[in-house]
């Protein structure tokens, strides 16, 4: 997994330094919490633990409750994104037309559980609520990229596809 | 403040107008349930179990946060409000781990306690329920989500009242938890095991970590000599568990309780706090006359130890040197006493009943084993000795009276005042004073340290030097109270400070009183009167005077701050950092 703090383009690592701005900018206005953590998620794509605990000594407020916050909003992610995006509908539609069955099908083949990201880097797996295209149900996206009417044979070449991109 | 005129249940009567309905209720004496209301902790309206019908009002409305005002008219027992408070609490029985058969809190539980005054026979909910692992890693608090009714108390004690902060609700609707950042145990978050939220807790989602199985087993163990300790602050608490009103002294009771049970020593840890006393107010008068760090920050409270050690590092080389007296007390049993009764020290197991859940914590630190093996082999708690005294079958309220052992079992008033918040402090002043004097001091009680201020501060004159100390208790205070030391703004030489409000008779292992209980009544100020009461009825009073310590420097340590002492009394501190995994 990748750590927050280090990239992997191998330059210099500004986001620290970004960080710190942010926190800086919001530290003496009050609820600075979640507009510091949507600029951090921004920033990082997730929310890692190293994030979470800098913005808990500059705002001084306690680790567990910031961790109380992020996982109480659903857009914000305690985890690395992958390179591509998997986000599969759960919505009614969707659902009822086996969204589940092919996302369990994402997590066997991708060896990871709803909210994880492979280790290569490439990929993360999502369930998102309806995405508004239910005509093409079931449907998920990977990045911006539509893809309707699933089974759960066409998943592998799909990811094959982007693994070989 | 201006009364106001309210109609309860048809009566008619007057009330202060900053009272809730909760409030009023009281007053007129009538009971309306409450789960996660904890007055002055705990006051945000969240469970619903207090609902009224309020005249005018659309919906019911929670009594424990609607306050009164001229000519509200109040029903606290109507068929829907009886219908109300039922759906809530069945709701939360419904995805309640309801094992009362083997529950810690089982007769002591507000959940338990609710059922069945609100005349619960089934719940008519089974829906879905989830369970989660117990944490169980920490050396003094376990945690079991499973019972967890999620009314707040904890959080709001850790965070807002000792300024922690270590837990917190995460996740949402129905998969709201109370929980660690990350889900992490409480033994690697920078929890300083205070056990401030078992204490508030309603049920029994927090407990101590029980070690009453390593103490029986050790005595049945017959290659083992295994002794006792007991704490200043178990003595006016222990009562509570058996029924006995709060601020009962039990110390005759307690003594006998511990000899029945098969102890082959019964001590008085006060005798170790005479010795801290020596060894720290010799440090405080060094540090005075050869301009060391100061303030001469107090160390017997292992869960403020900690607090420092995370939060306030810069602040290490202010903490005196000194062990707490318990430990103190197994360094001299492994020592002094194996000698001078030869008994091998590998064969002797020391117990330390206390008041305190950090303490647990404390007796695993490595760096307090000065024999080479560790100062103090078991903690147990005030609860926990209530436990060991009922599985015993003892009947406690009828035992004849015990008596310490020798040798060491004697102690000063000065000792037993260690239990409440300012009592090292007073403890302190009363040697300190006498020695910077040359002569003994007729007036010997300070009471601008005592009471439930959550700072104080005293100035003391003797022998031509003026003392400026401050008393801390609670973390949250002490924050307070270091952040004004940091920025310029307050200057002492003395100052005391205890992890938990109200100091030790409060602390996290003394007995729990329920919410209906602690919300009217100060349990800090009824055990602290029952503490002052036992070193009023002592024969002596200042640590210097007892002959038991005497005794200690004359045939042991030769004098305070000796090498010796520092050998065996004295500890270090290090820094600790937060969440550790961050990096
Ligand atoms: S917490 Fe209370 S209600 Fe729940 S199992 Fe324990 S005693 Fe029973
Ligand atoms: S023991 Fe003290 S510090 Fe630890 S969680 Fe409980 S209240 Fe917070
Ligand atoms: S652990 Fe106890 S005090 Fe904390 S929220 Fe749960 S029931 Fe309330
Ligand atoms: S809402 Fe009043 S006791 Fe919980």
């Amino acid at each position: 997994m990748s750590v927050a703090g280090e990239c992997c383009c191998g330059n210099v690592d500004t986001r620290e330094q970004k960080l710190t701005e942010i926190i800086e900018k919001y530290k003496n206005t009050k609820g600075a919490l979640i507009p510091v953590l949507h600029e951090a998620q921004e920033l990082y794509g997730y929310l890692p633990l190293k994030v979470q605990k800098k913005i808990s000594e500059g705002l001084d407020v306690p680790l567990a409750e910031i961790y109380g916050v992020v996982t109480f909003y659903t857009q914000f992610s305690l985890n690395a994104k992958g390179k591509y995006k998997i986000q599969v509908c759960l919505g009614t539609a969707c659902y009822v037309k086996g969204s589940s069955k092919v996302l369990d099908k994402l997590r066997e083949k991708l060896g990871i559980n709803v909210g994880e990201c492979t280790e290569d880097g490439l990929f993360s797996l999502d369930a998102c609520r309806c995405v508004g295209a239910c005509g093409l149900a079931p449907v998920m996206m990977i990045n911006d990229d539509v893809y309707g009417r699933l089974t759960v044979d066409d998943v592998e070449g799909i990811i094959e596809k982007y693994r070989n991109k | 403040m201006e009364t106001v005129n309210i109609t309860i249940d048809g009566r008619k009567l007057q009330v202060p107008g900053n009272y809730t309905v909760l409030e009023a209720a009281k007053q007129a004496n009538i009971a309306i349930p409450t789960l996660c209301f904890l007055k002055d902790i705990n006051e945000i309206g969240a469970c619903r179990m207090c609902v009224v019908e309020i005249q005018g009002a659309r919906s019911l409305q929670a009594a424990c946060v609607y306050p009164v005002s001229e000519g509200l008219v109040i029903n606290t027992q109507t068929p829907a409000v009886r219908e109300s408070r039922k759906v809530t609490l069945e709701l939360i029985l419904s995805n309640h781990d309801r094992k009362c058969l083997t529950c810690v809190r089982s007769n002591n539980c507000e959940l338990q306690k609710l059922a069945e005054e609100l005349n619960i026979s089934d719940v008519r909910f089974e829906g879905e329920t989830y369970r989660l692992p117990v944490d169980h890693l920490s050396p003094s608090v376990v945690r079991d989500p499973n019972k967890c009714i999620l009314c707040r108390r904890c959080i709001s004690m850790c965070k807002n009242i000792q300024k922690v902060g270590v837990i917190d609700t995460s996740q949402r609707g129905f998969k709201t938890i109370v929980s660690s950042a990350f889900n992490q145990s409480l033994a690697e978050v920078p929890c300083i095991n205070c056990g401030q939220c078992i204490t508030v807790c309603p049920v029994g989602a927090l407990r101590e970590k029980d070690d009453t199985d390593r103490v029986w087993e050790a005595l049945a163990n017959p290659e083992l000599h295994v002794v006792v300790q007991t704490a200043p602050a178990v003595r006016v608490a222990l009562g509570e568990e058996f029924g006995l009103p709060i601020g009962s002294r039990v110390t005759s009771q307690m003594v006998a309780a511990l000899k029945r049970l098969g102890f082959s020593k019964v001590f008085d840890t006060d005798t170790a706090a005479d010795l801290t006393i020596m060894e720290e107010g010799t440090e405080l008068l060094e540090r005075l006359k050869n301009g060391g760090k100061l303030p001469l920050i107090t160390s017997c409270s292992p869960g403020w130890i900690k607090y420092c050690e995370h939060n306030y590092p810069e602040f290490l080389d202010n903490l005196s040197s000194c062990k707490s007296p318990h430990e103190m007390f197994g360094a001299v049993l492994k020592s002094y006493y194996a000698q001078k009764q030869g008994i091998d020290p590998d064969k002797i197991f020391v117990v330390s009943i206390m008041p305190c859940t950090a303490k647990k914590f404390e007796a695993k630190r490595p760096e307090l084993a000065a024999t080479g093996r560790p100062d103090v082999d078991v903690v147990l708690t005030t609860r926990e000795l209530a436990r060991m005294i009922r599985e015993a079958g003892i009947d406690f309220t009828g035992l004849p009276e015990g008596h310490f052992d020798d040798p060491m079992g004697e102690a000063t008033g000065a000792g037993v005042i260690f239990g409440a918040t300012g009592g090292v402090m007073e403890a302190a002043l009363r040697t300190v004073a006498e020695i910077l004097e040359g002569k003994p001091v007729d007036n010997i009680e300070y009471t601008a340290v005592r009471g439930t201020e959550g700072i104080k501060e005293a100035v003391v004159e003797a022998g031509g030097i003026k003392i400026k100390a401050a008393v801390a208790h609670g973390t949250g205070n002490a924050k307070k109270l270091l952040e004004r030391i940091k920025a310029g703004e307050a200057e002492y030489h003395f100052v005391e400070i205890m992890a938990c409000p109200g100091g030790c008779v409060t602390g996290g292992g003394q007995p729990i009183q329920p919410s209906k209980v602690r919300s009217w009544v100060d349990l800090r100020k009824e055990r602290a009167k029952a503490i002052y009461e036992e070193d009023r009825n002592m024969p002596i009073r200042k640590s210097h005077e007892n002959p038991k310590v005497k005794m200690l420097y004359e045939e042991y340590f030769e004098k305070p701050g000796s090498h010796r002492a520092h050998e065996l009394l004295h500890t270090h501190y290090t820094q600790r950092e937060n969440y550790p995994e961050a990096r």
